[in-house]
């Protein structure tokens, strides 16, 4: 165990403290078994909620995937909420991993350092991969509410797409098509698009989220009212935000400088 | 069907406090040029907060119109026949419409402060507290467990990233990260709970879960689920021992942020605990209230008398304040932990007028600091003189109302909370309120009186011996002067703080609102789409010539013991001085030691409701 | 073996929690911050389990064959992302002290220092 800091006077001791924590945790272990080995056998039943929306979701939203029907329509404030957490952290990663005053940027410094390392057939496979990773982004998102998949999970493979082609080539380049006041528009738009879905489900169905479009039958591809459109929604404001955020760490890392290190 | 224009019932356009705020944040976050620019960010934010502020009032008032609760059903779920729900929806009542309104002034009032001068970067700190102003109102608001969840990560997050806003100050950066990690340990223990209680019952809804529980007697999951999401909710509300956070936390963030934690963020992990309680657990536990009120208000007790002590070892002022919204959130517990609606009733008049004066004083501590540049009291020993007359006053008049002058600012919560106590043989919190009330304001009427008048002995720093750094300001504009939206928004929060629970029937609206928050029956019946049972006559508490009188003592204690501590007059003995130094030297800011605290505090509350059950 | 998987979440937490306590490291915390949240994974998509249920995607098959929660499978996606929000936040937060004080170990915090 390497040296550790010298504790204040007064101060928990390092061994004190993890002597605490384990009382503690003998006494919240012993607590959360309590509780939990009051539940029913794991493999034997269905919580009731879960068994009448497994019922009823393909007829009354015309969607089969359920747990998207649950996510968009059934508990879609849910996702608003959990959206708008996303977003927040987003949006204060961008200040939080901003050039400070002392700092520049410095591109030529990364080209010179970095240039010429990635190999050839890396090269090759990440823009062998970086078409079909869009294209898979875009399904998924968009068949949300027929197979499992939805607006999370294509908007994060849209934004392993971009990674892929950080990786193939260059930063550069990555920034060359990753615009970031588009990306930021993107993401809120995103954002701002849900809020209004549900606006629309209040004007013109009565209450907020409520559906207001055509169902169709389930199993094609455009049905199930707004579940696909709040799909897409949500996978145009997560991609845009992971863009944003795998964009912030690597200017972080590779291209912040501090002024007196990028001049020496 | 029904449009807008016909919308059936105002509740309806209750999820709009939620997405109006959401929806204008994204507005401001997106790279559209006008009129998003970063003036017009401050105009349409305050929009934004006042168009809340007014949906809130017009919630409030159908409130207090209808019998249970106001139902907002999200998404046009209706209730099935077999009274499974499948939406979402909203059911609150005066109580929860009161703090998701009080959660729109305080945003409002943050914005106020920050007209035109906070340093702000963009609109992203504008964004950010409108997406904590929609996560306030849908926690209060919200009527589903995993909602409460949702919204309760997301008004932590928002908080988390507000608190580390300044990230040229490493302490910023700190503070958020205690806060950060701790609280995301308190809600995976809400999350556990909620876990437990969807597997034994099958639903998420509040009412509904309730009312699932009712039918059995309670056993070790309904106890551990009860521990773990009180326990995570008191993590937010910084209850002992998961308090160690908001210090740290509260005297770094911006001052516009601090105002809002501090007037309504901690308050509503107590809402929540007596939210959850009354419509969830109430039916199984109550055969052991007896057992979960000793608990509860014994830790609201320690709360509340450590809180005060810790707030008088402090020399920044802004911990200063935070260690007295420490203490007064465990007065606010003792009435929610007293488990009975008289007592819920005091804790619904004590928030939002010790929420209020605790912002006010944030204001007059941000001009402080703009126009001295310091919070430490040390290096602020008479400089306040040059702030204009008015601050002292509005100080002190926020004090006095913090020390429950009657009729003023506590004063009507303390007493009601008092007269409820003693019904259930509690009547010995009475001195605890007197001694924490006095003991907090002391040390904040001690603080005005070194800064604003130089009273005491100059360079005294208490018992912390560590040199005061200068800090910026976080207002640009000229120092010479305090800005007017300072004196407007001090004076509002401060007046509005005075008078909140002392205009004439607000504590007889408090109390029969309280009987009906605490009928799990008359919630559960509009949410599960059935007829509401009879209403029970409700027996009202007036304050009594006893409670005044506590009242004057308590103000005036605290204005002695001030004296008598800035005229060294209180000798306190070497060893009481040393264990205070020790108690102080816990608040390490590190996070092992506060995630240590929290543990052994889950295991403590877990098993002594288990033994009371 | 029914309560195989409420102890493995209870393990995973208390674990998670551990790292936390004793972490040396500002990287280590926060991954073990990650950890304790995976632990409710476990134990929602637990509840919602039922031994020969199918996944409750009703495309091939009639919607009554008996299936698994969807309910927990959504409250564990919400969970996820908040996990991930939260952690890129502290990862943030984390790099931004690393250039003030030139530390990642978690001991050398202190609340007031600049």
């Amino acid at each position: 165990m390497d040296e550790q800091p010298p504790r204040r006077p007064g101060e928990l001791s390092f061994a004190a403290r993890r002597r605490l924590f384990l009382v503690g945790a003998a006494g919240l272990g012993a607590l959360l078994l309590w509780g939990l080995f009051e539940l029913p056998d794991y493999r034997d039943v269905v919580p009731l909620y879960g068994q009448v929306i497994n019922h009823s979701a393909v007829e009354e939203r015309s969607s089969t995937a359920v747990v998207s029907a649950v996510n968009f329509d059934y508990r879609g404030f849910d996702t608003l909420g959990e959206e708008f957490i996303l977003f927040a952290a987003v949006l204060v990663l961008a200040l939080l991993l901003r050039r400070l005053s002392e700092e520049r940027r410095d591109r030529h410094e990364w080209k010179a350092r970095h240039e010429h390392t990635t190999s050839a057939a890396v090269r090759l496979t990440c823009a062998a991969l970086v078409g079909p990773t869009v294209l898979l982004a875009v399904y998924i998102t968009a068949h949300g509410h027929l197979t499992p998949g939805g607006g999370f999970q294509g908007g994060v493979i849209a934004a392993t797409a971009l990674l892929l082609v950080y990786l193939g080539s260059d930063y550069p380049t990555m920034q060359r098509l990753r615009p970031l006041p588009l990306v930021e528009t993107a993401k809120a738009a995103g954002a701002l698009a849900f809020v209004l879905l549900g606006l629309a489900g209040l004007i013109f169905a009565g209450a907020f989220l409520e559906n207001f479009l055509p169902l169709g039958t389930p199993g094609d591809l455009v049905a199930a009212g707004t579940i696909p459109l709040l799909s897409v929604a949500v996978g145009l404001e997560v991609a845009g935000g992971f863009v944003l955020l795998l964009s912030e760490f690597l200017d972080q890392l590779l291209v912040i400088r501090r002024k007196q290190e990028a001049d020496s | 069907m029904s449009s807008i224009l016909y919308a059936t019932s105002i509740a309806d356009l209750a999820p709009l406090t939620v997405a109006i705020p959401f929806g204008l944040a994204a507005l401001l976050a997106s790279r559209l040029p006008f009129p998003f620019t970063r003036h017009y960010a401050e105009l349409v934010a305050a929009a934004g907060a006042l168009v809340v502020a007014v949906l809130c009032l017009l919630l409030l008032s159908k409130t207090l119109d209808s019998d249970g609760p106001v139902v907002a059903r999200i998404g046009g779920w209706q209730p099935r026949d077999d009274g499974v729900i499948v939406g979402i929806n909203f059911a609150f009542d005066s109580l929860g419409a009161a703090l998701a309104l009080l959660a729109a002034v305080l945003v409002g009032a943050a914005l106020v402060f920050a007209w035109r001068f906070f340093e702000a970067v963009g609109p992203t700190f504008h964004a950010l507290i409108l997406v904590f102003l929609g996560a306030l109102t849908g926690f209060a608001l919200t009527g589903d467990l995993f909602n409460m969840f949702v919204f309760f990560e997301l008004m932590s997050v928002s908080a988390y990233a507000l608190t580390a806003y300044r990230i040229e100050r490493a302490a910023s950066l700190q503070g958020a990260l205690t806060f950060a990690v701790t609280n995301s340990v308190g809600a995976v223990m809400i999350l556990f709970g909620i876990a437990l209680l969807y597997g034994r019952t099958g639903a998420l809804n509040l009412a509904q879960v309730g009312e699932a529980l009712a039918s059995r007697p309670s056993d070790g999951l309904v106890v551990t689920a009860f521990a773990l999401i009180t326990g995570g909710f008191l993590v937010k509300a910084a209850i002992v021992p998961f308090h160690f956070w908001l210090a740290d936390a509260y005297a770094v963030a911006p001052t516009p942020a601090a105002i809002v934690f501090t007037g309504v963020m901690s308050d509503l992990g107590i809402y929540a605990v007596a939210r959850i309680y009354l419509t969830v657990f109430q039916a199984p536990l109550e055969p052991h209230v007896e057992g979960l009120r000793a608990v509860l208000v014994g830790f609201a007790v320690v709360t509340a008398l450590l809180g005060a002590a810790l707030a008088l070892a402090q020399n920044h002022l802004k911990r200063l304040l935070a260690f007295v919204t420490i203490s007064q959130i465990g007065l606010a517990l003792i009435g929610v932990g007293l488990l009975t609606p008289d007592g819920v009733a005091g804790a619904t008049l004590l928030i939002p007028a010790d929420g209020l004066l605790r912002a006010g004083l944030f204001v007059c501590i941000g001009a402080i600091l703009h126009r001295c540049g310091s919070v430490y009291q040390s290096s602020l020993h008479g400089r306040g003189r040059v702030l204009p007359k008015v601050f002292p006053v509005f100080f002190g008049a926020a004090v006095l109302g913090l020390a429950a002058l009657p009729p003023l600012g506590a004063y009507p919560g303390k007493a009601l909370v008092e007269e409820a106590a003693g019904e259930v043989g509690y009547g010995w919190v009475a001195i605890v309120f007197v001694v924490a009330t006095a003991v907090a304001a002391a040390a904040l009427l001690r603080a005005g009186g070194r800064v604003f008048f130089g009273w005491g002995a100059p360079h005294e720093t208490d018992t912390d011996p560590r040199e005061p750094p200068a800090e910026e300001s976080e207002l640009t504009g000229s120092r010479g002067r305090v800005p007017g939206v300072m004196f407007a928004s001090a004076a509002v929060l401060i007046v509005a703080g005075l008078l909140v629970a002392a205009v004439p029937g607000t504590a007889e609206d408090a109390q029969r609102s309280a009987h009906a928050f605490a009928d799990r029956e008359a919630y559960a019946a509009p949410v599960l789409g059935r007829p509401p049972p009879p209403a029970e006559p409700v027996h009202l508490l007036h304050g009594g010539a006893l409670e005044v009188v506590l009242g004057l003592l308590t103000a005036l204690g605290s204005i002695a013991l001030a004296v008598a501590l800035l005229r060294d007059l209180v000798p306190l003995p070497r060893p009481v001085l040393m264990g205070f130094e020790r108690l102080r030297r816990q608040h390490s800011g590190q996070i092992g030691d506060y995630v240590a605290w929290a543990t052994v505090g889950f295991a403590l509350l877990g098993g002594l409701c288990a033994l009371a059950t | 073996m029914s309560v195989l998987p409420y102890v493995v979440a209870v393990w995973i937490c208390l674990v998670g929690l551990y790292g936390i306590v004793t972490s040396r490291h500002l990287l280590h915390t926060i991954i073990c911050v990650s950890v304790v949240q995976s632990s409710t994974y476990v134990l929602l998509l637990a509840v919602g389990y039922r031994q020969g249920g199918v996944a409750p995607v009703f495309v091939d098959i009639p919607h009554t064959t008996p299936a698994v929660d969807p309910v927990v499978q959504a409250l564990t996606l919400t969970d996820v992302v908040v996990g991930g929000a939260v952690t890129a936040l502290l990862l943030a937060i984390a790099v931004q002290i690393e250039k003030h004080l030139h530390t990642l170990d978690p001991d050398e915090l202190d609340p007031l220092r600049d």
